[in-house]
């Protein structure tokens, strides 16, 4: 029997949304980590019952958190079941390993070859990288046990261990054009993590406001693939680096295909982002965070125009997704379900998912704490629960 | 033995309820001591007060002992002997804030 679990990160902690594959009734559990900054959870496509959350906390930093049985419980990898506590008094013993889950660490080793210290700061001066948080986890499509991290300030860790030590890949931060990336207002995150199911060396990544970057040996190196890009806010519109990518999705059957969110524009690939190309067409504002494509249908992607970087809601107050069933260019406003007036609040960029099923299930999550559900590609839309904190990711997983 | 109070967020983490009883050996009685003897006895905290690479002092974490503020003191400073000897609660406390 197909059933569906939406894992749902908010300002206030985890929520797990749970359906049949009708999609038409839920049950809420949660919250988990109550009153913690829940960035993102996504499961194991290797094991679905394997979730990792980042857990976050302007007073206490970075957690990172493992379910092995669907969200049920957690733990703090090799935190509390590899070894005993300590006894109270370290004279009675050897203290237990330090718990090294939450430890993000910048690579400064002489193997790296490279001077990894600084960045554009806004002032324009450069700036010492200081890990804030982890923004995006993205897990192995064929280990549990390994997990890329995308983190602020931007760089890329992995796991190969289920989650208990985390090591920089230095050769994105290394690259000629680090000291030149700046941060966006939301901080200089690295967001986006997308692995080529048909290539496991391939792996797109996108950080704010930096762009896109591409590596082609498992993350060794990597270069800019921001060709085609256009950005009005930096001295060279078409610059190498700089571009604010809020989001960039692809369908796993055409992995050579890419749809970016732009802070502006809405760009589209098909050589791997060698070069892009605008298919913002008649959308009513080409400005948002999300993008997504449809499970079933590699040319039907959705995202939510946002009235302008200044003003991050809705246009008119209307919550319209818009939907291109043709690759982009030709957008069509989905409606239906949705609040048409006075509707102010945002969808941020790890907000939006689809399901596996047929027809595909799309969802995202609002700031105003509304999560929604349309179980028919789009065409209608209901709230599965309305009054959660404002939710910073939503992840979908279609199990069986 | 010396007696630390968690705010509720890591008492959460650390799975713990009320004070954490901990001892230091033969070390002297400083913040820098209570510090390694919790993370020692509870690693989930590692990162959560002090920062993993810097070791410093969170910038909203404050520590408080014997109705002072010690946040600013070395953390290599001798505590008062009331802490050292378990009559006063060694207070981890996140800073307020508001809004």
């Amino acid at each position: 029997m197909t059933a569906i679990r939406v894992l749902v990160g908010t300002r206030k902690g985890a929520f797990i949304l749970s359906s049949d594959g009708k999609r038409n009734k839920w049950s809420v559990a949660g919250p988990h980590f109550a009153g913690w900054e829940l960035y993102h959870l996504k499961g194991s496509p290797a094991n679905p019952d394997c979730i990792y959350a980042s857990q976050t906390s302007g007073w206490f930093g970075q957690i990172i958190q493992r379910s092995n049985d669907g969200g049920e419980t957690w733990e703090q990898p090799g935190s509390m079941d590899d070894a005993p506590a300590a006894p109270a008094d370290p004279a009675d013993g050897p203290p237990m390993p330090q718990g090294e889950s939450n430890r993000f660490v910048y690579d400064t080793s002489p193997e790296t070859g490279k001077p990894l210290t600084t960045h554009q700061w806004y002032d324009g001066t450069q700036h010492p990288w200081e890990f804030a948080r982890v923004w995006h986890l993205e897990p192995s499509l064929t280990d549990p046990d390994t997990v890329y991290a995308g983190v602020e300030d931007a760089a890329l860790f992995r796991t190969t261990d289920g989650g208990k030590t985390w090591h920089e890949l230095p050769g994105l931060r290394g690259h000629e054009s680090g000291p030149a990336w700046m941060p966006g207002a939301g901080g200089m995150c690295l967001h986006t993590i997308l692995l080529d199911p048909k290539d496991p060396d391939r792996i797109f990544i996108a950080i704010s406001a930096a762009g896109s970057f591409r590596t082609d040996d498992g993350g060794r190196t990597w270069k800019p693939i921001n060709q085609g890009l256009h950005s009005m806010y930096v001295p060279d519109p078409t610059a190498e680096v700089g571009h604010c990518v809020h989001r960039i999705a692809m369908h796993p059957s055409k992995p050579d295909t890419l749809f970016m969110q732009k802070h502006w524009d809405v760009m589209r690939s098909d050589d791997a982002g060698a070069s892009w190309h605008e298919i913002s067409g008649d959308l009513p504002t080409d400005f948002g965070f999300p993008i997504d494509v449809n499970a079933n249908e590699p040319e039907t992607i959705y995202v939510v125009p946002i009235k302008s970087d200044s003003e991050h809601y809705p246009p008119e107050g209307k919550l319209r997704v818009y939907r291109s069933r043709t690759g982009g260019n030709e957008w069509e406003p989905l409606t239906n379900g949705l609040p048409q007036k006075d509707c102010y609040v945002n969808v941020l960029r790890d907000a939006m998912a689809v399901d596996a099923l047929d027809p595909c299930g799309v969802y995202f999550g609002t700031t105003g704490g509304q999560v929604y559900v349309s179980p028919d590609g789009g065409d209608r839309w209901s709230a599965i629960v309305r009054d959660l904190p404002s939710v910073l990711s939503v992840e979908v997983q279609t199990l069986s | 033995m010396i007696r630390v109070v968690l705010p509720f967020h890591l008492r959460t983490l650390a799975r713990v309820d009320g004070e954490v009883v901990l001892g230091v050996g033969d070390a002297r009685v400083t913040q820098t001591a209570i510090l390694d003897a919790l993370e020692a006895r509870y690693p989930m905290l590692c990162g959560t007060i002090r920062d993993h690479a810097t070791r410093r002092r969170r910038p909203l974490v404050r520590f408080y002992a014997c109705s002072k503020d010690v946040t600013h003191d070395d953390p290599d400073a001798l505590l008062p002997e009331a802490v050292a000897d378990g009559q006063s609660p060694f207070l981890i406390v996140g800073a307020i804030a508001g809004g």
